[in-house]
Parts: structure tokens; C-alpha cells; sequence
């Protein structure tokens, strides 16, 4: 059986603002109803991709096309089957919830009585009812993100551009918005997702693309990219936070790798061979330290992060407003 | 979470324009109206765009009349005959600024982002936004001229005039408007636009015939005053209004949009190309 072609297929995409070259030639293809997850911190060129895959800025240099549709060559192609929700809300504030999807079902040619159907069917799905008829600048800022999802959702998009959907949301409506692109993924719809959070590259996206700086560093499930860095980590929390440069001094002795101290007392360190834990839990009984926790883990993707880029994500610009 | 967008093609399909419009009216010409409606429903749902458009023109009738006029004309009766079709002008004018405004606005929030992703014209947002500030300049313009009536202005001109000096305002507005377009593509920032917009109106408004004559400006002024295109309207409005023999001033008006148009709309649409 033929594999089917990729809903989105990136070649050597380049893309400079002056002497910057803000996307470095980045290649990467995405599967027909897959989430692909656009990983990397602020400036790593991942909304310019987004923003060419959706014909908003032309590439530089390279090839990429949407649903076989070139974005240099065809962007009207690509447009009609794309939607796109950008970082920030792209919703009318003086309008009324229902008035911005109705506009936009207008405009993709929909008559007036399917217009108002379908924004009423999306105001539904997303739980904006109540708030349908009162103007955006009322809504809460989950609200809007859901309102603004919606509108990319009012022409029934193939492929869905989400630049970082859930950045400046409280945890309660970034699950909301986390449900509805499993629901959407569920539906069938390819999915490019760019975020700097790592917890949500690891609960949304089938495949992520770590970008840094404008090029790939890394790509693969989360899965492969945590044993990319190798290993587990040994990991001891003390009773008493005191005792960690203590516990830091034996976990080094035995593992031959620089520990970690965390601000919990916690220590972590690459566990290097295996019997590196049953020889540190014994020193720490010698000494007479109270252990809380001790135990292997896997990487989590801030680690991973951490050993491709040498910094952890989001952390040089702080958090996004 | 129920699902209740059973109705999706399969993902190789082509997309699902759900019942498509079978129209007469070209694409282009429908995704602008729908813009344009938009720009409508903004003005009526928001208090202050709305006051920028009724209540403030208004206020600057009556400032003028009865602060100024006895002043200016020796009496607010007097002045009110002269300055009516120039605060006309003056009062649309200045709402063909506001298009600039919104535009970078829309520029800011990142909405035109959204509409560039759908498939219609790329000038559709930028035809959509002056089309519904027509309708601003027009509702003003009579709000105008119907309280300019109830304060006492009389005109000797028959309707036909009246129509045809409304019309040349309405003209001028539009003209303008694309230098405020141009301002609002340019410079990102809406309080900006503003301020810029307010710095270029009062003296292409001041200096002119809208308030007074230009012969009692200093010699210095009066070069400024007769080439600046706001008088070139004026007169004509003036003439119109007053029913006195308007042909020339109306054929210099018509130019004087003419030339704004021919030099702004390109060099907005341009840059609006470039920006978005």
C-alpha cells in the first residue's frame, strides 16, 4: 500500500528579516491527520514557519507545500484549506462572539442562513454560548482563544496552524483549549502545533520538531527524543533540604557526573552505570541521611531540552505575556 | 464533548465549502461588503466612534458659531452662513482620519492576519474598511447639515446643489482618506495614527478657506491657504450652497481629490502590499 502523500512537506525553508536569518533551512513533513508539535523557545523561528505555511510571509529560499499545494506557488490552494490560529487573538473585540465567526463563514462564501448555522454549530462545540451574544472585549482570555479557534475552524480546515495556542493561559482554560485539539486531532485534522512548553508538546503531539535558532536540533516522538539524551536519571530528595550538598558530594562520587541541586533539596544526576543506585542508597545509609526519595527516572523533555540547546526552554526571555 | 461536526470530508477531499453561494456579485465585491459591514457594526457598537461621528461635530458647530462668529463676522448669525459648508467639510475630513486609525488597529490585533489566511482578495480588508467609513463620512455629513438648518442656515440652492456640494465632500473625504491609510499602514500604532493624523488635519483645515477668507491672512499664509486642495473644496461647497455660479471651484475640487488620490491610493495600497 502507497503511504499517503504528507499534509505538509517542508524543504530547506529559509527565511531572513535583514542579516537575521530567523528560519535556517528547516525540513520537516507532517502525516495526514497527525499532530506534529513545533517545539522550541521565543526566537527560534517557529512562528516565521507557521507563517509561511500559511501564506502569510513568502520563504526566502526552500520548498514547502500544504495538502500537495506549493504556498509560493498556489497560496490561494493552500488558504482554501487551511485554518489558522495565530498567538494572539485574532477576533474583532467590538463585535459579539457570533458576529466574528458569521463574518468570517461570509467570507469563505458561505450564504447568510448556512453563515449563521455554522457559527452557531462552533459557538456550540465550544461551550461559548451564553457569551455568543456579547462583544469580545467582555471575554475572559480562554474565551477568546476558544472564540478565535472556532473562527480557524469556520471553512472545515484539512490542516490547522495553532501558534502557540495556550501561551498566557491559566492551566484551567489551557486544558480546554488542550481538549479541543485532541478532539480535533480525533476528527482527522492535521494539526502543526508550535508551543515552548514541553508538557504540552508531550500531551498534544504525535511528532515534534525541537527548533532552535532557526534550524532542526532534534525530531521524533517524545518517546525517541527522551532516550536520545541517554540513559536515566538518579534522582534523591532528603528529608531535610540542608542535607543536599552532602548528598550532592556522594551522588557525584558514584555516578562520576555533576549533579544537579534543585531548590526542593532534590538532587539528579545521569545515572551512568547500573549499579550506581544500590551504591549511593548504601553510602547515604552509612552517613546517616534521611532519604524522602530516591529512584531512576526517565528524561523528561525539559531535560532533553536542556541537553540539545544547553539552556532550558522559554527560560532566556522569561515568561510570554 | 460531543461531536457534533459529523458533516467533515475525509481529509483528502477537497475542502468543504458547505453550500457555496451561486452569486452574481464578483468575490471580491462580497468579501468587501462583508468587511465593510463589519466596519459598520464596529461604529454602531462602539460609544466613542459613534460621538466621534454625531455628537462631536456638533460641538464644533456651535463652538465655532457662537464662540467665534460674533468675532470673525460680527454676528453668530452672519458667521453661521459662512462657516456651515466649511465645518461640513471640516467635520468629514476629519472622520476620513479615523480610517487610518482603524487600520492599524486591525493591523495591531492581528485580525488582518486571520483574513489573509482565508481565501479572498488580498484588497478585500483595505476596500472593506473604506467602504464602511463612506458610510461614517456620509452619516456625519448630514448630521452636519441637518443641525447647521436647526441652528438657522438657510441656502438660496436648490437640492440638485445641495446633493452636488455633499457630494464633493463626501469625494474629498475619500481622497483624504487614503493619505490617513497610508499614515495608518506606515506607523504601527493606533494613538500614533491619531496624533500624526490631528498634526496633518489642523492646519490643512485651518489654514484654508473652511473658517475664514483667505484674504485676511497674513501674505505669508496665503500661498498655503490657495493651493491647499481643503480650500479648493471649500469654495466650491461655498459657492454651491450659496447658489452662486460654482463652476470652476467645483472643477478645481474635483481635481484637487483628483491629485490626492492619484498620488495616496497607490502609495497606500503599496505599502499595504508590503506590510501585509
Amino acid at each position: 500500500m502507497n503511504a499517503p502523500p504528507p499534509a505538509i512537506e517542508v524543504d530547506g525553508l529559509v527565511r531572513t528579516f535583514g542579516d537575521v536569518r530567523a528560519v535556517d533551512g528547516i525540513s520537516f513533513t507532517a502525516r495526514p491527520g497527525q499532530v506534529l508539535g513545533l517545539l522550541g523557545p521565543n526566537g527560534s523561528g517557529k512562528t516565521t514557519t507557521v507563517r509561511m505555511l500559511a501564506t502569510l510571509l513568502p520563504p526566502t529560499a526552500g520548498r514547502a507545500t500544504v495538502l500537495g499545494h506549493d504556498v509560493t506557488a498556489d497560496p490561494a490552494g493552500v488558504r482554501r484549506r487551511i485554518g489558522l490560529t495565530g498567538q494572539y487573538a485574532a477576533v474583532d473585540e467590538a463585535l459579539t462572539g457570533r458576529d466574528n465567526l458569521v463574518l468570517i463563514a461570509r467570507l469563505l462564501d458561505l450564504p447568510g442562513r448556512a453563515a449563521r448555522a455554522r457559527a452557531d454549530e462552533l459557538i456550540d462545540r465550544f461551550g461559548l454560548t451564553e457569551a455568543a451574544g456579547r462583544r469580545v472585549r467582555t471575554y475572559s482570555g480562554g474565551m477568546r482563544r476558544r472564540l478565535d479557534l472556532a473562527a480557524s475552524l469556520v471553512g472545515d480546515p484539512e490542516v490547522l496552524f495553532l501558534d502557540e495556542p495556550t501561551t498566557g493561559l491559566d492551566p484551567r482554560h489551557r486544558n480546554e483549549v488542550w481538549d479541543a485539539v485532541r478532539w480535533l486531532a480525533g476528527e482527522g485534522v492535521t494539526v502543526l502545533l508550535t508551543t515552548q512548553y514541553l508538557e504540552e508538546a508531550d500531551q498534544l503531539a504525535h511528532d515534534l520538531v525541537v527548533l532552535d535558532r532557526g534550524r532542526v536540533i532534534a525530531a521524533g516522538t517524545a518517546a525517541e527524543l527522551k532516550s536520545q539524551t541517554g540513559g536515566q536519571l538518579l534522582h534523591v530528595r532528603p528529608v531535610r533540604p540542608d542535607d543536599a550538598p552532602q548528598v550532592a558530594a556522594i551522588v557525584a562520587a558514584e555516578t562520576g557526573a555533576e549533579p544537579s541541586i534543585e531548590l526542593s533539596g532534590e538532587v539528579g544526576a545521569p545515572a551512568g552505570e547500573p549499579g550506581a543506585l544500590a551504591r549511593t542508597d548504601a553510602r547515604l545509609a552509612e552517613a546517616g541521611i534521611a532519604v524522602a526519595e530516591i529512584g531512576l527516572r526517565l528524561p523528561s523533555l525539559d531535560d532533553v531540552f536542556l541537553t540539545l540547546t544547553g539552556q532550558q526552554p522559554g527560560s532566556t526571555d522569561g515568561e510570554p505575556t | 464533548m460531543t461531536a457534533t461536526l459529523t458533516d467533515r470530508p475525509s481529509p483528502s477531499g477537497p475542502a468543504a465549502p458547505i453550500a457555496t453561494r451561486r452569486s452574481w456579485v464578483p468575490a471580491p465585491v462580497r468579501h468587501s461588503a462583508a468587511l465593510a459591514r463589519r466596519g459598520l457594526i464596529k461604529t454602531i457598537r462602539s460609544p466613542e466612534a459613534l460621538l466621534d461621528v454625531t455628537l462631536q461635530p456638533i460641538v464644533f458647530l456651535l463652538l465655532f458659531v457662537y464662540v467665534f462668529g460674533g468675532a470673525i463676522a460680527g454676528s453668530s448669525d452672519d458667521y453661521l452662513q459662512y462657516a456651515l459648508p466649511g465645518v461640513l467639510l471640516q467635520t468629514v475630513v476629519f472622520a476620513s482620519a479615523g480610517t487610518g486609525v482603524g487600520l492599524a488597529e486591525d493591523l495591531k490585533t492581528g485580525i488582518f492576519d486571520r483574513f489573509r489566511s482565508l481565501p479572498i482578495s488580498r484588497a478585500a480588508p483595505l476596500v472593506g474598511a473604506v467602504g464602511a467609513d463612506l458610510v461614517r463620512y456620509i452619516t456625519s455629513g448630514v448630521i452636519m447639515l441637518a443641525f447647521g438648518f436647526v441652528l438657522g442656515y438657510r441656502t438660496s440652492a436648490g437640492p440638485l446643489a445641495v446633493l452636488a456640494a455633499f457630494g464633493l465632500v463626501v469625494l474629498f473625504a475619500f481622497a483624504m482618506c487614503w493619505i490617513f491609510t497610508a499614515l495608518g499602514v506606515v506607523v504601527r500604532e493606533p494613538r500614533s495614527v491619531q496624533g500624526i493624523g490631528a498634526m496633518i488635519m489642523l492646519p490643512l483645515t485651518f489654514a484654508s478657506s473652511v473658517f475664514v477668507p483667505v484674504e485676511t491672512m497674513p501674505g505669508w499664509l496665503r500661498p498655503f491657504a490657495e493651493v491647499n486642495p481643503v480650500s479648493r473644496c471649500a469654495d466650491a461647497v461655498r459657492a454651491l450652497l450659496d447658489g452662486e455660479p460654482a463652476g470652476s471651484a467645483v472643477t478645481a475640487s474635483l481635481v484637487a481629490s483628483a491629485v490626492v488620490v492619484a498620488v495616496f491610493a497607490p502609495l497606500a495600497v503599496s505599502l499595504y502590499r508590503r506590510r501585509t
